[in-house]
């Protein structure tokens, strides 16, 4: 579905992505570790052209992704560390906005659609609420609905619970593992250890810039080859 | 003491009728410059290079000179030049529109750099097309920090108003002038002037608050 080939990112003098190349077929749900600053989500974000690589080239489905932005973005969902839900829309309309503006679908139909939504992730009730009004976890629930409502066929998550308080980490992981048992295809980066191991069919493990391990969970958790996966396993576990 | 209102008072209704003259003269010189300042200031955060180039170059030079040879040039030289007469509103009204559209550039650029720029990525990341971002999702949330800052722009230009009376524009002030003159009495018509341009003030900043409130409703 998406092929990275030696994947690179500079910012100024900074290299932070130095050489990338790995394949995310479809239905599979990939899990991106490693230490802060090893790039996971300078990687993620240049998944979606949120940020433009300097050498090396992503495809979907064959094609290169530069070329196909608008494209692209119908394709791939995205969930922020810190939700970025539009603070001036409800939580209705932050879910119905693109799907009007960017599908043309129906208003009465996008918020069917919306309701049934916030229904899977279990806030129908806060439907004409303003995000202020929205606990943390609440709000990336909401934020995970509305990238939904685009149906997406790939959905990137950038640290989606690292700004939450650890009473709201569950609520997220839940609606996410619902997510994973449809058979979406899932991005996550991530520092819930036992999240990454209990759902992802293959784990990213990233240093430095690069990609260090690409293995199966039970395999990296049990048995890391390198030494810095060692070390940095010894470290959160 | 020498104040004498009753001689002043066969003359407050021609005084009063200023207050439309110069409303309108606000208002209009408003609209123009507020959406002429939102264009420049879309230059100004655009990658076009030129736009953005011009756009700085504009605020640099309206903000860099008199209010008031601007607003001379265009009554007087302009015509010079180009042989076409404008009258004293016309002339007054480009001259503010021109000038405050420059302020109000710099305001709204401000407002925009201010939201939050996870805004824009979200915004991306959904696909929705930049016009429809900035229209929709970036420009309601700037105009809510930038508010306080817009009413004060408005109410400058409703007191700085006052010198289109220098090109003879019957506006309050030139009104005042006027009885003044007639009346060989200056104090009690400025006095009366300056008693409406404050409730005018007024006027703004209690519409100013009431917006304000309104649009914190999403917080």
């Amino acid at each position: 579905m998406i092929d990275v080939t030696g994947l690179k990112k500079s910012f100024g003098s900074n290299e932070v992505l130095k050489g990338i190349t790995t394949k995310i077929n479809k239905g599979e749900v990939i899990a991106v570790i490693g230490p802060s600053g090893s790039g996971k989500s300078t990687f993620l974000r240049c998944l979606n052209l949120l940020e433009t690589h300097n050498g090396g080239s992503i495809k979907l489905d064959g094609k290169e992704t530069g070329q196909l932005e608008n494209h692209l973005r119908k394709k791939v969902g995205m969930v922020f560390q810190h939700f970025n839900l539009f603070p001036h829309l409800t939580v209705l309309e932050n879910i119905t906005f693109a799907p009007q503006q960017v599908l043309k679908i129906k208003k009465k139909e996008a918020e069917k659609e919306a309701l049934e939504l916030l229904n899977a992730v279990g806030l129908a009730d806060k439907a004409d609420a303003y995000p202020s009004r929205l606990s943390g976890g609440q709000k990336q629930r909401v934020a995970i609905a509305r990238a939904l409502a685009m149906k997406p066929e790939i959905m990137l998550f950038d640290e989606p619970t690292s700004a939450l308080d650890p009473e709201m980490v569950k609520e997220v992981l839940q609606v996410m593992k619902n997510l994973v048992k449809t058979g979406m295809t899932m991005v996550i980066v991530t520092h819930e250890m036992g999240f990454a191991k209990e759902v992802a069919d293959r784990i990213l493990f990233m240093d430095d810039g690069r990609l260090v391990e690409d293995e199966k969970p039970a395999v990296f958790f049990e048995n890391p080859k390198t030494e810095r996966a060692q070390v940095f396993l010894e470290k959160v576990l | 003491m020498n104040l004498d209102f009753a001689q002043l008072v066969p003359s407050i209704p021609y005084i009063t009728y200023g207050i439309w003259v110069t409303l309108q003269f606000v208002a209009v010189s408003l609209v123009l410059g507020f959406l002429w300042g939102t264009v420049l200031s879309l230059f100004k955060i655009g990658k076009i290079a030129i736009l953005r180039w011009f756009a700085d170059a504009y605020t640099s030079v309206f903000r860099g000179t008199p209010l008031i040879l601007q607003m001379l040039i265009i009554y007087y030289a302009v015509p010079q030049l180009t042989g076409m007469d404008i009258g004293a509103f016309a002339a007054g009204v480009l001259t503010f529109a021109l000038n405050s559209a420059a302020y109000i550039s710099e305001i709204i650029r401000a407002g925009i750099n201010a939201v939050d720029k996870g805004q824009k990525e979200a915004a991306l990341a959904l696909g929705i097309p930049y016009q429809t971002m900035m229209l929709k999702i970036i420009l309601p949330q700037a105009m809510k920090n930038i508010l306080p800052a817009l009413m004060n722009e408005f109410i400058t230009l409703t007191k700085e108003s006052a010198i289109v009376s220098v090109i003879g524009a019957l506006d309050i002030m030139r009104r005042a002038q006027i009885v003044g003159a007639s009346n060989y009495r200056f104090f009690e018509p400025l006095l009366l002037a300056g008693l409406i341009y404050y409730l005018l003030v007024m006027l703004l900043t209690l519409a100013g608050r009431m917006m304000e409130r309104r649009l914190a409703k999403s917080d």
